[in-house]
């Protein structure tokens, strides 16, 4: 093969705050360097699943190489890594940051620096990326490309005054961005000679090939037919190809080497073998050292994931296990409910990985889903000595069996401007949180550090964070360890019937308020039935909240002739449409969304 | 006001259905009664000559009280009109402004006086529930009067605030006067009271708001709610003919294209229809008439929803007939929702 000339690869990603147009660039860059023409791109080429169109954000790492013939006469390879955008996330956008030699800063010249461009900055240069800005957006009214040159040079204190001026969207000045890339940026660096280092920063599973292992090549060489080992999990696999990222394919090559970006398929049957930041390596001349920075990401949050329809178990199971196979961190295991029948306890990074798998579930396996309250990992020290580890707040033991209990804590940085300090302070206080310090970055920012229970922060904690800094506000967080706490579990009574799929443990000193919220939440939740419903929230067999979901009495009464028939079964329709999603217990119809509706207590 | 009976008659005269039995013909929808009376006999002259309407058939027209001379009511009452509707709407002037009518409780009993006169015997009024302010008393009393020009037919319909009209942003979700609207319960109340003083002078309920005199239902409305097909003419008239329901178009645009929609329903849907509209009538829907239209019997497809509502006491089956039950027909959307 053409022995490629290491100078002239480029190994980036492009970094912004969200809607900053770092796709819209990705776009351009795809398009200008002529691998794709403007009518093939569907737009956003490397957001490649509905779902990240539609939300705006990238799920899973992509990559792509185009080839660039700079204005100096070479050609440039050009590998652009995109990397996910957000916290439950983190771990993989900290590996595909390591694949890279350099970022592309995407900063918006009309909103100048947002908290997400300082968060992506930072965890950049963390990474020993040669950052260069660039300023998009410049066709807009409000653009001051001028300001928020010197804003970057500020703040972030790198130059910024050659920033290019652009608009990702019209392709204007597009091509210095390119010319920068080629000059800014270092080519990588590596052994070819040295034992084969791999960094994975991403899989995906295809039905032909087996696993597709996304790899940055540090050090030696790859090539088909060699037989290469993950260093931490130990697997083992014969190369069967090696290739690069076309847009949206795969093209295969006789080898990788130190600096290049690329795949590798080797009938790996299973992604937890190629898990993201293990090292692949050559097993007949293994290096001696992995790559730093591997770690095994757990579940932080589990729920229960039932059919609609207790017949579509088993689409449910193979639909699981379809996923599982591009998502290593996705665990699941059977389980059953009195209330919602056969199901899955499902483990998750987070929540947004929570609604990502459900949605996908849902939209491309056409399953209608009942998903349970998420709940964190719980330890249960039992009066017998025995500790047991609770995803399900069902399987809660005994109070009498209890001797305690202990929660998961994280440690939180959250960097914040100085005006939204108290604002944030005072949120962290109503979450538990145990102050530790507070930093200041530069006069207007600092990093204020706290220990925060983690059921806290998984459900609404980020969007508060938002709202009550107005977006300034980033946060990042660690799993940290546990603590003992009182906790207690609160049951919820519909119509005298425990309804065991919405129980939750709750920290007893919130139990009332949260009981009382709850039962709010489903009263206007349950529709109306043609009799009273009492909804009733208990510890134990202490009721300690009750609302009433009132009957129907009486409906309006509409005419019905000859035209009204259509709109009339439209009306019924509708209402019919809302009963779709409903589960009947007993003779009550509960939506399915109640059961998540627990998440939002804190909404008004 | 021309040119829309020109396309009227242009319709008519273009229907595949001409030649067809009629029974009853019916001039409704807005207010017909506003338009030229010979232009009204004029297509019901049309509609003889392209249908075959019967000896006896029902032809009613909507009015509005105070929009008709008494020479109006004659050309009618000549051209074969033999029932009229009138949009009374409440016998308490006070409501009537409300509701932003331009007649009075004088204009309408002019009105009904001079179409007795004029020999009409089968007159319905149309009566609104739920008024602004509306209390059980002021309701009880509009009605005992509406009753004492002893009316062959009543209907009594609640007040629905729909989008887009001046109602709406005082009585809408978020208006201003949305409190001054009777709450559900009142609402309860006032239908009850109708169905009482009603039954009390004569009226049987034979619909969940239609009541008559004995033998003067409305034919044409019943056969909207027994499936009877039936052709509609003119702006945003629906058809419902050969298992497909049709829609002209609306306003202005009927006058370039009538025709707009149509709806070709499945079996399923007639079965829903059979359900949703005969549950309205109180003598409900006839199993033997179901098994007979489908092939199937009734309780094979619905039986589920039919034992849920009859364990909750709003269905009940009595012999060959599934009706609402009093309890039922007040939350009558909830049970034909299931239907669907």
């Amino acid at each position: 093969m053409a022995q490629y000339d290491r100078s002239k690869i480029r190994n980036f990603c492009i970094i912004a705050h969200i809607d900053h147009g770092k796709s819209t660039l990705a776009d351009r860059i795809i398009e200008m360097t002529g691998l794709l023409t403007k009518r093939e791109m569907q737009s956003q080429v490397l957001d490649n699943m509905d779902l990240e169109r539609e939300r705006g954000i990238t799920i899973k790492a992509q990559a792509v190489r185009t080839v660039y013939r700079a204005k100096d006469g070479n050609e440039y390879i050009f590998n652009l890594i995109d990397t996910p955008g957000h916290v439950d996330f983190n771990y993989e956008v900290s590996r595909s940051l390591a694949a890279c030699d350099g970022a592309v800063l995407v900063v918006d010249a009309s909103q100048g620096i947002e908290a997400q461009t300082l968060a992506n900055v930072y965890m950049a240069l963390d990474h020993d990326l040669e950052v260069f800005p660039v300023i998009n957006k410049i066709d807009l009214p409000s653009a001051d490309p001028e300001e928020v040159a010197k804003e970057i040079e500020d703040v972030i204190g790198i130059e910024a005054m050659d920033a290019p001026k652009i608009s990702a969207k019209t392709g204007l000045n597009c091509e210095e961005v390119l010319e920068q890339i080629v000059q800014k940026l270092p080519p990588p660096e590596g052994d070819e000679n040295a034992p084969l280092r791999a960094l994975i920063f991403d899989s995906v599973y295809d039905s032909y090939k087996g696993v597709i292992v996304f790899m940055r090549v540090m050090d030696g060489e790859i090539r088909p037919g060699m037989r290469v080992r993950m260093m931490a999990t130990g697997a083992e696999a014969d190369v069967v190809e090696t290739g690069y990222f076309g847009a949206g394919q795969f093209i295969p090559c006789e080898s990788l080497s130190a600096g290049m970006v690329g795949y590798l398929t080797a009938s790996i049957k299973n992604v937890t073998d190629t898990r993201v930041g293990d090292t692949v390596t050559d097993a007949k001349r293994p290096a001696p050292e992995p790559l730093p920075g591997y770690k095994k990401v757990n579940p932080m949050v589990y729920c229960g994931l039932y059919p609609a329809d207790g017949a579509h178990y088993s689409d449910l199971r193979d639909a699981l296990e379809k996923l599982k196979l591009n998502d290593a961190s996705l665990f699941f295991e059977p389980e059953n409910s009195v209330a919602l029948g056969f199901g899955f306890r499902c483990g998750f990074l987070g929540l947004l990985h929570l609604e990502i798998i459900e949605e996908r579930l849902e939209r491309e396996y056409n399953l209608d889903l009942v998903t349970t309250a998420p709940s964190v990992v719980y330890r249960i020290h039992k009066t017998n000595g025995e500790m047991i580890e609770l995803t399900n707040p069902t399987n809660m033991p005994a109070p009498a069996e209890i001797d305690y209990m202990e929660e998961p804590i994280v440690a939180a940085e959250i960097i914040v401007t100085s005006e939204f300090i108290g604002a944030i302070m005072d949120l962290c206080q109503e979450r538990r949180g145990v102050y530790k310090s507070i930093e200041y970055i530069e006069a207007k920012r600092a990093i204020l550090k706290y220990d925060l229970p983690l059921n806290e922060i998984i459900y609404d904690f980020y969007d508060a964070l938002k709202s009550r800094s107005r977006g300034y506000a980033s946060f990042d967080y660690e799993l940290s360890g546990y603590i003992r706490s009182e906790l207690v579990k609160l049951d919820i009574l519909v119509n005298r019937e425990e309804i065991d799929a919405l129980s939750f443990i709750v920290y007893a000193g919130n139990a009332y308020e949260r009981a009382r919220k709850m039962c709010e939440k489903l009263k206007d939740n349950i529709p109306r039935h043609l009799f009273e419903i009492p909804i009733q929230a208990a510890i134990g067999s202490k009721i300690i909240a009750r609302e009433t979901v009132k009957a129907v009495r009486k409906d309006v009464l509409a005419k019905c002739y000859g035209g009204d028939i259509t709109r009339k079964k439209k009306l019924l329709e509708k209402q019919k449409e809302g009963k779709k999603r409903m589960r009947t217990f007993g003779s009550v119809e509960i939506p399915q969304d109640a059961f998540m509706s627990v998440l939002k207590l804190d909404e008004t | 006001m021309d040119a829309y009976f020109d396309m009227l008659s242009e319709e008519i005269s273009l229907s595949p259905y001409t030649g067809r039995e009629v029974s009853s013909v019916y001039f409704g929808g807005g207010t017909p009664s506003l338009a030229d009376p010979l232009k009204i006999r004029g297509i019901l002259d049309q509609l003889r000559k392209e249908f075959r309407i019967l000896a006896d058939a029902e032809i009613t027209i909507e009015m509005n009280p105070g929009t008709v001379s008494r020479e109006k009511l004659r050309i009618y009452r000549e051209s074969g009109i033999n029932r009229l509707s009138v949009g009374l709407q409440s016998c308490s002037d006070e409501m009537l402004k409300k509701l932003g009518r331009i007649h009075t409780f004088r204009d309408f009993s002019d009105t009904f006086w001079m179409a007795r006169e004029e020999g009409f015997e089968n007159i319905s009024l149309d009566l609104i529930s739920g008024l602004p302010g509306e209390t059980p008393e002021i309701f009880r009393d509009s009605l005992e009067k509406a009753i004492a020009f002893a009316p062959e037919h009543i209907s009594v319909y609640s007040l629905i605030i729909e989008e887009n009209t001046p109602f709406y942003a005082l009585y809408g979700p978020s208006g201003k006067k949305r409190g001054e609207l009777p709450d559900e319960e009142t609402e309860r109340g006032i239908s009850h009271l109708a169905d009482r003083v009603l039954e009390a002078s004569g009226y049987e309920k034979y619909e969940i708001s239609n009541y008559a005199k004995c033998g003067y239902e409305s034919r044409h409305n019943l056969g909207y709610w027994t499936g009877v097909p039936y052709l509609g003419f003119g702006a945003a008239a629906a058809s419902y003919v050969g298992g497909r329901r049709f829609r002209n178009a609306m306003d202005d645009d009927y006058l370039s294209l009538p025709y707009e929609e149509c709806e070709v329903l499945e079996k399923e849907d007639l079965m829903a229809e059979m359900m949703i509209l005969g549950l309205r009538l109180t003598k409900g829907v006839s199993l033997s008439s179901f098994q007979k239209r489908f092939g199937k019997d009734l309780m094979e497809v619905y039986g589920p929803v039919v034992e849920k509502y009859r364990s909750l006491g709003a269905l009940a089956l009595s012999g060959d007939r599934l009706f609402l039950t009093d309890y039922g027909m007040d939350a009558a959307n909830v049970v034909m929702a299931d239907f669907l």
